[in-house]
């Protein structure tokens, strides 16, 4: 582990050299939000924004429609692979928190090599959080910073940045900041407030018990009102799914050419929220009614894959972004947590 | 951090193997047997293969045969849905994608030997459970009595027909049928499935219970066996839902926190209890 220092108008020139050399996505403005794009220069990198409208996790390595293989419709399959290197600069650690979950996912037990192909190809530059934005909670679920899982972790010090390098391949990137000295004890102290500020700053909804408590919390909640009540205001319109940086489901469909000769095979993202996911041939829906569709969501969140994973971190991040998504309102995991944590105590 | 996988398999990938018989069973029930252009499948029963086909997708099909058919393998396949009406038009000599096999919740061909084993089948879920009924009549010897339930809707419905004749002419297996809805024609048990449990009681304690039949079907079957007091680890469900990838990634099979495709399709029902979902 290497920990330098650099001043912002050295790491512009860095970020320059880098995006001469390779495609470097990192958070831009978009109106009066933030979205991650493919950087021309780095006059439009905005480290400072506050949350992206998607998260860039699932944008680059599950992106919203990805071809899998062609086909001949009277032949064989081809696998298609995206092997394209690139820079991931500026993830916040709860979508880096999120990102690392996935790999785990798209690792274990059957090898997803599309997946696993670009991920391997991509450098991860993950960036402390500047400006909190309204919704965040990352604090509550343990992603408000940092400690593994990125290649270079920058922290904004004011006039400068700490980089921090977390694997070989974030060692390898360093060598390439000319002008990066080494941090002083006292520039660690600087970041050590920032990190510790942050664990209070990005809270903006609390959660009443530790996340690892989630588990044994919903474990006697499955009957609770609160699924009713919320999912009664529920459009089901999956926007919830769509903009959270741990939802992973996809669907497969296949596309052929004009020519009827050729196509392709897609996976697109997919929502559980969405009525008809559970829906088979025939016309029967397992989870048909809204409440259950509802649950489940927040089960996957707080219980399922945690579970699957063997993580003490929910697959809630804290990023805020359904708080902000749901039309309704009903979306906010910490309000129905709470609400349980109310009903039900802690034990 | 993540490490690379010295294994680069793509698991989306389909197999071609060669349709070598297709024939309509009834009006909506399809027989395929496939053989591999490939490695054959190295298959249990309970296990599940994805069927591709170029330009229209794939569905999760379970295998109908033996592991002990050495032909290739054998599939019904009912015209419900987009992929299963193009299946329909397949012939012998065309090509088809496999994927597979998959599932870990199989039947439990290990566990059965030396015990009964009472099959309860409702139409359709005859083709999944004959994997393993044909596995059993293979390796006679090493099984209990063994006793078949099959239900059906109607006559006209009814299929594998030789094999439901030769059945119920063997002395060494209970084969006992009832359709829904009788007709002139039909001179044997009227009633649904569960109608015909009563008549093997004496056989279900202790015995081997697999399941399969429409989603509805589970719960009076269920119901049914709930007054015999039966151990609930005896029971084997074998469960239908949707899936896409069939390699634990999509999402669209789970049961509460359990993933069909991997740890099904053959649930037991003492492992249902934490599944509230699944009936």
């Amino acid at each position: 582990m290497t920990v330098k220092k650099i001043n912002k108008d050295a790491f512009k020139q860095f970020v320059d050299g880098l995006i001469k050399q390779q495609k470097v996505m990192g958070p831009c403005a978009q109106g009066d939000r933030f979205e991650f794009e493919q950087l021309q220069s780095s006059g439009q990198l905005r480290l400072d924004y506050d949350v992206t409208l998607r998260p860039p996790n699932r944008k680059y390595f599950l992106p919203p429609v990805e071809t899998l293989l062609t086909y001949e419709v009277k032949g064989g399959y081809q696998s298609v692979y995206d092997d394209a290197e690139f820079i991931l600069l500026g993830i916040h650690p709860y979508d880096l928190a999120a990102l690392n979950q996935m790999d785990q996912i798209f690792s274990q037990d059957n090898y997803d090599s599309h997946y696993m192909k670009r991920r391997l190809n991509a450098t991860i530059i993950a960036c402390d959080v500047v400006m909190p934005s309204k919704d965040v909670f990352a604090a509550s679920m343990g992603t408000a910073t940092a400690k593994n899982g990125f290649d270079v972790l920058l922290t904004d010090i004011g006039d400068s940045y700490i980089m921090e390098t977390g694997s070989p391949k974030g060692e390898k990137l360093l060598e390439k900041a000319k002008g990066a000295v080494d941090a002083t004890a006292g520039d660690l102290e600087e970041r050590q407030k920032i990190w510790k500020a942050n664990q209070s700053r990005l809270n903006n909804h609390k959660l009443k018990c530790d996340c690892s408590y989630l588990p044994e919390l919903l474990e006697g909640a499955y009957t609770h009102p609160v699924w009713e009540e919320k999912a009664k205001t529920c459009f089901s319109c999956g926007s919830c799914n769509q903009v959270c940086p741990t939802c992973y489901c996809f669907n497969v469909q296949d596309d052929v050419n004009w020519d009827f000769a050729k196509g392709k095979r897609q996976r697109a993202w997919d929502g559980c929220l969405l009525d008809g996911f559970t829906k088979v041939a025939g016309e029967h829906e397992f989870r048909k009614k809204r409440e259950d569709r509802f649950r489940h969501r927040l089960y996957r969140k707080g219980k399922y894959v945690p579970e699957k994973l063997g993580s003490q971190t929910p697959a809630c991040v804290g990023c805020g972004r359904c708080v902000h998504a749901c039309l309704p309102d009903i979306a906010n995991p910490v309000n129905i947590y709470n609400r349980l944590v109310d009903d039900l105590g802690l034990k | 951090m993540i490490e690379q996988n010295t294994i680069q398999k793509d698991i989306y990938l389909p197999q071609l193997a060669t349709v070598k018989k297709a024939g309509l069973l009834n009006e909506t029930e399809l027989y395929l047997q496939i053989v591999m252009d490939g490695p054959q499948l190295d298959y249990v029963p309970g296990q599940f293969v994805e069927v591709s086909l170029a330009g229209i997708g794939e569905a999760p099909v379970t295998i109908a045969s033996s592991p002990t058919f050495e032909d290739g393998f054998e599939l019904v396949i009912r015209k419900v849905g987009n992929v299963t009406n193009a299946v329909h038009k397949l012939q012998a000599g065309n090509k088809i994608g496999i994927r597979g096999p998959f599932g870990k919740g199989v039947y439990p061909t290990e566990e059965s030997k030396g015990r009964n084993i009472v099959f309860i089948c409702g139409g359709i879920g005859l083709v999944p459970q004959r994997s393993f009924i044909n596995y059993v009549l293979d390796n006679r010897g090493d099984y209990g009595d063994v006793i078949i339930l099959l239900g059906t809707k109607c006559r006209s419905q009814r299929f594998f027909l030789d094999e439901l004749q030769s059945w119920s002419k063997r002395s060494d297996i209970q084969f006992i049928e009832t359709v829904d809805q009788g007709d002139d024609c039909w001179k044997g048990n009227v009633g649904v499935v569960t109608t015909l449990i009563p008549k093997v009681e004496a056989k279900l304690k202790s015995a081997v219970i697999p399941i399969c039949g429409p989603p509805i079907m589970y719960k009076f079957v269920l119901m049914s066996l709930q007054g015999y007091d039966l151990p609930h680890e005896n029971i084997f469900l074998n469960l239908e839902r949707k899936m896409k990838c069939g390699v634990g990634k999509c999402g669209h099979c789970q049961i509460n926190h359990s993933y069909v495709c991997m740890d099904g399709p053959v649930f037991r029902y003492s492992d249902l209890a934490i599944m509230p979902e699944a009936i």
